[in-house]
């Protein structure tokens, strides 16, 4: 094989627009916490409230990053994703209750490897219940979007219905373990513990999620396939079976978003993952359908925005988050960071 | 067995309610640059298309190496070493150069397990893709992104290359780096087939070619025979090749 010149001999343009990250919806997170600073007045409650909603907005993208990526590969509408949220919050209070002595425990470590098993044992079911939802439900409504909204909510109520039948349809009382309540003071600022723990796990899965993305060769695949399933295909890969993980995997981790929901909440109703869900949609139209980075600024945002008005005022805070995404849709009407589409 | 690698047999293919392929017969001999030409809406698409699996033949065989792929789905036929170029390049914006090739090694988990030999032949063939092999394919130029798409298709051996209207919408140096590519390409006995309206790009690299019209193949031959031919340019096509010179 041996490469001729003629092909090179042809004009090549010699630059081409500069490569820039767009930083500007990154910035608006630290923008929206400098811009509450002073409104807030007290710079501890403002830290107080600045990580709770960091805590917030992490694990809402764990819950919206698979949901986003599932609609960016395969145009699903997937509105019944709030069943795993439950399932992964009502599997909590199951695992956690089981693990008793290691919840009373006024050992830090200990609890949290109650925390992790609850996890694991939620992103088990999750992922599993997600396999079959795929296939039960999901798969015959492929590319019909009407049908999907109306099958996966069903398969949302009937999924609530299950939960009621195995846990009651009682709430449930999910308490911290006892070394995660109560609060640690920097300096004036009081920051709970558990919301520090949801902070260190929601980054390291956001890392997980980044480095799977960008630096593997099924996170390439994934992201070509969000732009463009068909070119994907044409080169050979299957993109139905690339669809199924993503479902799986993005099921299991809502499983994990619902064991740090619950805890968050500290009580489980089995309508949680249908409250969630609300959350869930605003930020993955903010971030920009299909777009995993952009959910990402999209829950920070939506996260800090629910604890600073909750705060300042609490009647905005109902409705600040479709404000929010108002805004940013008149801004970027494709959402933060809108995916180029084939 | 055939010398061709590619035969369509009394090909249909419909579209929802539109039945757009009337029984398509075409041979694509190994080796060889074959040109599909026709105006637009003639089917040439559909039938590249129909091709990949990626709208399904509702009648006919589509017999490639002496295997009848018609019911085979997309990723099955691209794996049998068919590779494709469609009219709208196929590009992922988003992705850089490098991340655009490093998908179309199969084998590859990463741009370093690449070929590097095949790699360096392709930079030889286009080299703004080493240039800019960094750089958002997004931000590539017309030309560039239509190279990036044959470099793409190229990354691996194929046995078969479809390519819809490469020269669409090129400026008149791109389309000759362009025939400069596909010559070195034919040097190495890959097979092409090669949709195309630009008739002097045709005539230049075509060694066989298929005219259609309305969902049929209405003319085949030696692209020698037609190049020579006024009255058939006219007659098939409504040009003469002295206007496209």
């Amino acid at each position: 094989m041996t490469a001729r010149a003629t092909a090179a001999s042809a004009p090549t343009p010699d630059a081409l627009p500069k490569v820039r990250a767009d930083l500007l919806p990154l910035l608006l997170v630290p923008a929206l916490a400098l811009l509450a600073l002073p409104l807030v007045g007290s710079l501890p409650t403002w830290v107080t409230l600045t990580v709770a909603g960091l805590a917030m907005g992490l694990i809402i993208f764990i819950i919206a990053s698979g949901l986003t990526l599932v609609f960016g590969l395969m145009d699903i509408l997937n509105f019944g994703h709030g069943v795993f949220i439950a399932l992964g919050a009502f599997l909590a209070t199951t695992v956690l209750g089981g693990m008793a002595d290691w919840t009373a425990s006024q050992n830090v470590f200990a609890n949290l490897v109650a925390i992790f098993a609850a996890m694991v044992v939620a992103m088990a079911a999750a992922g599993a219940v997600g396999m079959a939802f795929e296939r039960v439900i999901i798969r015959p409504v492929y590319g019909q979007h009407l049908k999907q909204i109306l099958i996966t909510m069903g398969g949302m109520i009937v999924g609530e219905e299950l939960i009621k039948a195995i846990w009651g349809p009682q709430s449930i009382p999910l308490p911290l373990p006892a070394a995660l309540r109560g609060s640690v003071l920097i300096g004036d600022a009081a920051i709970e513990k558990y919301r520090i723990v949801a902070v260190v796990v929601g980054l390291a899965i956001f890392a997980l999620i980044f480095w799977v993305l960008n630096r593997t060769k099924v996170g390439l695949l994934i992201r070509a396939g969000v732009q463009d399933r068909e070119m994907v295909e044409a080169l050979g890969y299957r993109i139905r079976r690339l669809f199924v993980g993503v479902f799986v995997a993005g099921s299991a981790l809502a499983g994990i978003g619902g064991v740090l929901w619950g805890l968050f909440q500290q009580n489980v109703i089995p309508q949680i993952g249908a409250q969630v869900n609300i959350l869930i949609f605003i930020v993955i139209i903010i971030g920009g359908l299909g777009s995993a980075g952009g959910s990402f600024v999209g829950a920070l945002l939506v996260g800090l925005l629910a604890n600073y008005t909750g705060f300042l005022a609490p009647k905005v805070a109902l409705f600040s988050n479709i404000l929010l995404m108002v805004l940013v849709l008149l801004w970027r009407p494709q959402g933060l960071y809108p995916v180029a589409k084939r | 067995m055939s010398t061709a690698l590619l035969e369509l047999e009394g090909v249909h293919t419909h579209i929802g309610a539109y039945h757009i392929l009337h029984g398509v017969d075409l041979e694509v001999p190994r080796g060889q640059l074959t040109v599909l030409l026709g105006r637009n809406g003639a089917g040439k698409t559909t039938t590249l298309r129909t091709i990949m699996g990626l709208w399904r033949a509702s009648r006919g065989r589509v017999v490639f190496d002496g295997t009848d792929i018609a019911a085979h789905a997309t990723p099955d036929v691209a794996q049998r070493g068919i590779a494709y170029v469609p009219e709208n390049m196929g590009i992922f914006s988003d992705l850089t150069v490098e991340e655009n090739m490093t998908l179309a090694a199969r084998g590859a988990r990463n741009a370093g397990e690449i070929d590097r030999a095949r790699l360096e032949w392709i930079f030889g063939l286009f080299p703004a893709m080493k240039k800019f092999w960094l750089h958002p394919a997004g931000l590539l130029s017309g030309g560039q992104k239509q190279m990036l798409a044959v470099a793409r298709a190229i990354t691996e051996p194929r046995k078969l290359l479809l390519v819809d209207e490469p020269t669409k919408g090129l400026a008149p140096a791109i389309i000759q780096n362009m025939i400069a590519a596909f010559r070195e390409l034919k040097s190495t006995d890959t097979t092409i087939l090669l949709v195309e309206q630009n008739f002097n790009f045709a005539r230049q690299l075509g060694d066989s070619v298929a005219v259609m019209d309305n969902g049929r193949i209405v003319h085949s031959g030696a692209m020698a025979e037609l190049a020579s031919d006024e009255s058939l340019q006219q007659r098939l096509l409504g040009l003469s090749l002295a206007a496209h010179q």
